[in-house]
């Protein structure tokens, strides 16, 4: 946190603090990461969805944990001990729904975050590195939440572990070995679902160390704005205590709403009724869906006929967002100030979306043929809309700074944002 | 640009006609939507019935299907049906259930409020043979396990306050209960089976299960029914018996949610405010996407 | 400078080695950690062979059965099937495969078959589709009788596990040329 560093401004105080600040600077870090960071003062709703990221990374370890005190990971008792903590553990129904639709919840946060960088161009230099950890962060989300789905041991949970594990048998030479070494057996039985229980375990504790290295590389570049320009002086700024933060605590409890409400009066609408039929493995539900936040990519595997060629094409529609900041080739971060690109961003969300409903869809008819449309556009975006947009396109002129985006150019406000020289340039490009 | 919008028009286009090509391919009609006394916010299990409802599961289903996930006990318990300690161990004394003797011998007592719901058949395998290949399914969770699709815009209302709907597999239960009919002409009817215009394939193996009279309920203290003897009232009771052994904590959640919510939206308000406190101190802040915030000067 | 050159060489040897040294002793660790998650003893002692009786199957019927965890349909075909699969171009299939490559000589009338669609192991549903085989929930794919995919976007046939008759009445799965498979 080097640069984020320099702008600390905490001073131990006592001799305590003085003795533990030189052996260790903790408390010094902390306060440069959350106290004195330099915050854009123009920031809108849609940053605060990192915090409400974390809040929710929090909420599923908590009731995870907990969950895992009454959960028996066997293909034998696993539905009926999900039952048990519905029916008898003091307030179980209330972690499991809160853990079933925090995961919804965690995946409609980080939907929102995802859609905002692209929106504001936030993957571009000099943050590739913190967009990357945040790929691999949304990789790592995708497995936990894929596993955890395997463990109520119902039909859709049997199922959804047979079709994915089946997809990793398409992979060229190591496929069947790697299908073998998941499944323990033969097939999808007992050892795959206490293997499964052990890395569901696992994979949080992973996913918390990237987000420790994403919130690192945040604080060394300093967080891009809805203007997409650098901080300039103090006045473009404000620290990030108190300001960013009573924002993303209004903010996180905001959200909590929604989440309260699918937990106390919705806690069954984001999943499948047949999950709640125990596994049986000689027979597959009739309509077989993953949960909502895979549906897009479920929709572009079964748009390919051929069966690798799906999987390369649904793995690549992932992989592919790792490239986009070198596939956008616009100066300008903002779509504030692109109004070509702004268009095909709103198309592409939308494109996104409708991926999404067909891969609720049966594989038939007119579905299919809609499904192959979309997968051609969403690849058409980041290959050729992407780069060729960016050369051609006029962007509007940049503001002078971002306090003039907020208060008009040539006006001044009342209060510098930070003292004078704590914002230290935490961008070098722009 | 233009060609963005024209395929985003012609993407839309395509799948509505796959949409209304697809509606329609053979499956069972949809349930009719049911008036229950446990749906939307303020829902409430209606003891009566319940009990009504488990005099049904007792005296017809529980001939054929098992609940094994539900113990006597549950039946005085919280939200529930509301019998009384006494009544339940009364009836669960009625139960006989096996268990291992000192001598390691198999033995039969009677059964305490502690224990499940003993199972018609002694295994799932069992209860397939006994009923043509195929267990009846057990009913503890069903109510939760059965759904039918709703299609948009419907699955979009159906998560909102107010026009909220979680009670499709309630709704499908009593439908199919009531759905029995003739077959319909140039319907070709298999060897077995009964014709149930709900039922997913549209014939189901079980027997119409209910008819009018079949089960005399309790009567009032002037010695009148207290509701009609009929498969619609009998189906109605069963379902809403079925949708409390699924989610027994149902009025729990929606009572404790209830105040949650207006804990969080409290809390939100001081939130709003604490903060616009805060942010005077620099002159505001901006909200949203703003574009036109945006707009070079 | 002169004998720096075999001084060098013994120090780049040393380097090797050791460098060798500690690649093997991380594999040595790493393997019991990956072996432990392959099939384990008990997984693999109950994949015996199955005995199967034929005598209650009839003309038409598949019957479900469970070999090694893996589903396993035992189908009899009616004599119309038999005439219709043997008359069957191969020009017309995606994975082509003769009538007498899916069943066994003198026993032309059962079809024994693993019973997860080879796309991604959905349990196709029988006496469904336009082949008079099997329709897949899931995506789609389709079999005919004797499980040859014929519809997309399976890439395979259902595969045959093995077996063998041991009358007219009884089949072994996993048994063939009279020894047990591994």
């Amino acid at each position: 946190m080097s640069s984020a560093h320099a702008t600390s401004t905490y001073v131990p105080k006592s001799r305590l603090a003085k003795w533990f600040e030189s052996r260790l600077p903790l408390v010094g870090l902390v306060h440069s990461s959350f106290v004195a960071f330099p915050v854009p003062r123009n920031l809108n709703y849609f940053w605060t969805f990192g915090a409400i990221l974390i809040a929710f990374l929090g909420i599923q370890i908590i009731t995870g944990v907990w969950l895992a005190m009454h959960y028996d990971p066997s293909a034998g008792n696993a539905f009926e001990s999900v039952e048990h903590i519905m029916r008898d553990v003091n307030y179980g129904w209330l972690l499991r729904y809160a853990h079933a639709n925090g995961a919804s919840m965690f995946f409609v946060a980080v939907y929102v975050h995802i859609f905002r960088n692209l929106y504001y161009g936030s993957y571009k230099a000099p943050r590739e590195v913190l967009y990357l950890l945040g790929v691999i962060i949304y990789l790592l989300m995708m497995a936990t939440a894929f596993l955890g789905y395997t463990l109520p041991w119902g039909q859709m949970s049997f199922w959804g572990a047979t079709v994915i594990t089946n997809i990793l048998a398409a992979i060229p030479v190591v496929g069947d070995t790697i299908q073998s070494l998941l499944w323990g057996g033969y097939s999808v039985g007992n050892p795959t679902i206490n293997r499964f229980f052990s890395l569901h375990f696992l994979l949080p504790w992973m996913i918390a160390g990237v987000v420790v290295l994403h919130v690192w590389a945040l604080h060394v570049t300093g967080q891009n704005n809805p203007a997409g320009i650098p901080i300039k002086s103090s006045k473009d700024a404000v620290p990030f205590t108190p300001y960013a933060t009573i924002k993303d605590v209004f903010a996180v409890v905001v959200f909590f709403i929604l989440f309260a409400w699918f937990i106390f009066y919705q806690p069954n609408y984001l999943g499948h009724a047949d999950n709640y039929v125990p596994a049986n493995p000689s027979v597959t539900p009739a309509h077989i869906v993953p949960e909502w936040y895979f549906l897009p990519f479920y929709a572009i595997l079964r748009a390919v006929p051929d069966k690798l060629g799906g999987v390369v094409l649904m793995f690549g529609a992932v992989l592919i967002l790792a490239f986009a900041p070198w596939l956008d080739t616009s100066r300008v971060r903002s779509c504030n100030y692109r109004p070509v690109y702004r268009v095909f961003f709103w198309v592409f969300l939308i494109n996104a979306i409708l991926l999404g409903w067909l891969g609720a869809k049966p594989p038939e008819g007119g579905y299919v043929l809609a499904s192959r449309l979309c997968t051609v556009y969403y690849f058409a975006h980041f290959l050729i809309i992407m780069p060729l947009v960016g050369l051609f396109e006029t962007p509007d002129r940049l503001p002078g700074s971002i306090l003039e985006t907020v208060t008009g150019p040539g006006k001044q406000v009342s209060g510098a944002g930070l003292p004078a020289g704590a914002a230290a340039e935490p961008e070098k490009r722009g | 640009m233009r060609i963005a919008r024209l395929a985003a028009a012609a993407l839309v286009a395509a799948s509505l006609g796959a949409g209304s090509a697809l509606a329609e391919d053979g499956h069972g009609t949809n349930p009719p939507r049911e008036k229950w006394s446990f749906a939307g916010m303020f829902g409430r299990f209606d003891q009566a019935q319940l009990q009504r409802g488990f005099q049904v599961y007792k005296e017809v289903c529980a001939n054929c299907h098992s609940m094994r996930l539900v113990a006597f006990r549950n039946l005085a318990e919280e939200g529930g049906p509301g019998f009384t300690a006494g009544q339940v161990k009364a009836l669960a004394e009625t139960y006989k259930v096996k268990e291992l003797n000192d001598s390691g011998e198999e033995v039969e007592r009677p059964a305490r409020p502690a224990d499940r719901f003993p199972s018609p058949f002694p295994n799932d395998k069992a209860a397939a043979a006994a009923n043509g290949g195929k267990a009846p399914p057990d009913f503890s969770v069903l109510a939760k396990a059965r759904t039918y699709e709703r299609g948009f815009p419907w699955f979009v209302l159906d998560a909102l306050p107010f026009t909220g709907y979680s009670e499709q597999g309630v709704d499908y239960i009593h439908a199919l209960l009531n759905g029995y009919e003739e077959a319909p002409k140039g319907f070709t009817m298999p060897d077995s089976g009964y014709y149930n215009k709900y039922y997913p394939g549209l014939v189901i193996a079980m027997p119409p299960p209910l008819s009018d009279g079949q089960i005399t309920y309790p009567k009032n203290e002037a010695g009148q029914p207290v509701v009609p003897e009929t498969i619609e009232q009998y189906s109605h009771d069963v379902s809403a018996f079925m949708a409390w052994a699924a989610e027994p904590h149902m009025m729990a959640r929606k009572a404790l949610g209830l105040r949650v919510i207006l804990f969080l939206i409290l809390l939100a308000g001081l939130l709003y405010y604490v903060k616009k406190q805060i942010w005077k101190k620099v002159g505001g802040e901006v909200h949203g996407l703003q574009p036109e915030l945006h707009k070079t000067y | 400078m002169a004998d720096e050159g075999p001084q060098g060489t013994k120090r780049d040897f040393l380097f090797l080695a050791t460098g060798a040294g500690l690649a093997v002793g991380t594999a040595a660790v790493a393997w019991p950690f990956v072996a432990s998650m392959a099939p384990d003893a008990a997984t693999v002692a109950a994949g015996a062979p199955l005995d199967v009786d034929l005598t209650p199957i009839q003309d038409g019927q598949i019957v479900n059965v469970f070999w090694r965890g893996k589903l396993i349909f035992v189908r009899k075909l009616t004599e119309k099937e038999v005439t219709d699969m043997k008359a069957v171009p191969l020009s017309e299939m995606i994975d082509p495969a003769a009538f007498d490559t899916r069943v066994k000589a003198g026993h032309e009338r059962w079809l024994i078959a693993y019973g997860n669609c080879t796309h991604l192991g959905c349990v196709p549903i029988g006496h469904s589709g336009n082949y008079e085989g099997w329709a897949c929930p899931c995506h789609g794919s389709q079999f005919d009788a004797v499980g040859r995919v014929r519809r997309g976007p399976a890439p395979t046939n259902l595969p045959i596990p093995p077996y063998a008759f041991e009358t007219d009445t009884k089949l072994k799965i996993g048994e063939e040329g009279g020894k047990a498979v591994a």
